[in-house]
């Protein structure tokens, strides 16, 4: 509560937002919503190391890993979040046409990734394993397929934002909204971080 | 009269905005440390895949996850500026994460996976 009190209301914009909290409706719902994606990729994560060992035919994701080339996706995926950070530190400057570049940028990044993971996928089900061959394989693609998706919502959400921005409509006032953006896109290389430890460094 | 009112109340409302968007920044990383901080990243993750064609035993696999661990709080703590944010933030994301371990540890313990 006294920490409540501490942290005054955030100068907004607009007075009908100012809050108790002093952080915007917006920002908080966000980050409750990455909180119960943490239960949602929990599940999945879980499910997948539940099954790891148990296909009793078929190949299995593990007998056919890439991983030099898995860990240049991660790699990229990783610098994706250096370019976001960079975004959202340029629209809070005023920076609207660094916003742009670190925002498109960010999306070719997260766009190489979802290259990466389509070229993955199809390997995979060139040499015998789709994701009905075993339980294990079932996990997996759904793990990776459900992070993919994110990344594609993320991809999406960014193109959108570069347009917007094109259009004059993020000016400095409205950096939150990128701020926003860019949590979530965190989120899916956090996401990302462990599926890559768990799932394909760990035997 | 009340157009020339309202003109002036956005104008303020936009400089309110533009002093917190300034505000928001303070105290966060300059863009050289956000580059620092993804070297190191990839530095890490270059350990990680290192690590990986070592013969994999328990105390590979516990390095591998404290190295994501500290991947995944310098995400967390630096891009998503959570350590330079308000701590209500913390409680609402640590919670949720803290919840979904704890759970997903005990069903992994039920079903035989983890062993103490």
């Amino acid at each position: 509560m006294s920490e409540i009190a501490a942290h005054p209301p955030a100068h907004h914009a607009d007075a009908r937002h100012q809050t108790s909290t002093g952080i915007s409706n917006e920002k908080l719902a966000m980050w409750a919503f990455l909180g119960s994606e943490c239960l949602l990729f929990g599940a999945l994560i879980s499910t997948y190391i539940l099954y790891r060992h148990k296909a009793v035919s078929g190949p299995t994701p593990h007998s056919l890993y890439d991983i030099p080339f898995t860990s240049v996706s991660s790699f990229v995926l990783l610098m994706s979040s250096l370019s976001m950070a960079l975004a959202v530190a340029a629209i809070q400057r005023g920076d609207e046409r660094r916003l742009r570049v670190w925002l498109s940028t960010t999306a070719l990044l997260g766009s190489i990734f979802i290259g990466g993971q389509i070229y993955e996928f199809t390997s995979f089900i060139r040499r015998g394993m789709t994701i009905r061959t075993n339980v294990t394989s079932g996990a997996f693609f759904v793990l990776t397929g459900f992070h993919g998706v994110h990344v594609t919502l993320g991809i999406i959400m960014l193109l959108s934002l570069v347009n917007l921005s094109i259009r004059g409509r993020i000016p400095q006032a409205k950096a939150e909204v990128i701020e926003i953006a860019g949590l979530y896109w965190h989120f899916v290389d956090i996401v990302w971080i462990i599926i890559f430890t768990v799932v394909y460094l760990i035997p | 009269m009340s157009d020339h009112t309202t003109t002036e109340a956005e104008e303020t409302e936009e400089e309110l905005a533009v002093e917190a968007a300034l505000e928001s920044r303070h105290g966060h990383p300059s863009d050289s440390v956000y580059v620092l901080i993804a070297v190191g990243l990839a530095a890490l993750t270059a350990i990680e895949v290192g690590l990986y064609y070592l013969k994999a035993s328990t105390a590979t696999a516990m390095t591998l996850l404290a190295l994501m661990a500290l991947k995944f709080a310098i995400v967390v703590g630096f891009f998503m500026h959570l350590r330079f944010d308000s701590p209500v933030l913390r409680r609402v994301f640590v919670g949720g994460l803290t919840l979904a371990v704890t759970i997903y540890i005990i069903i992994l313990l039920m079903f035989g996976i983890l062993h103490f």
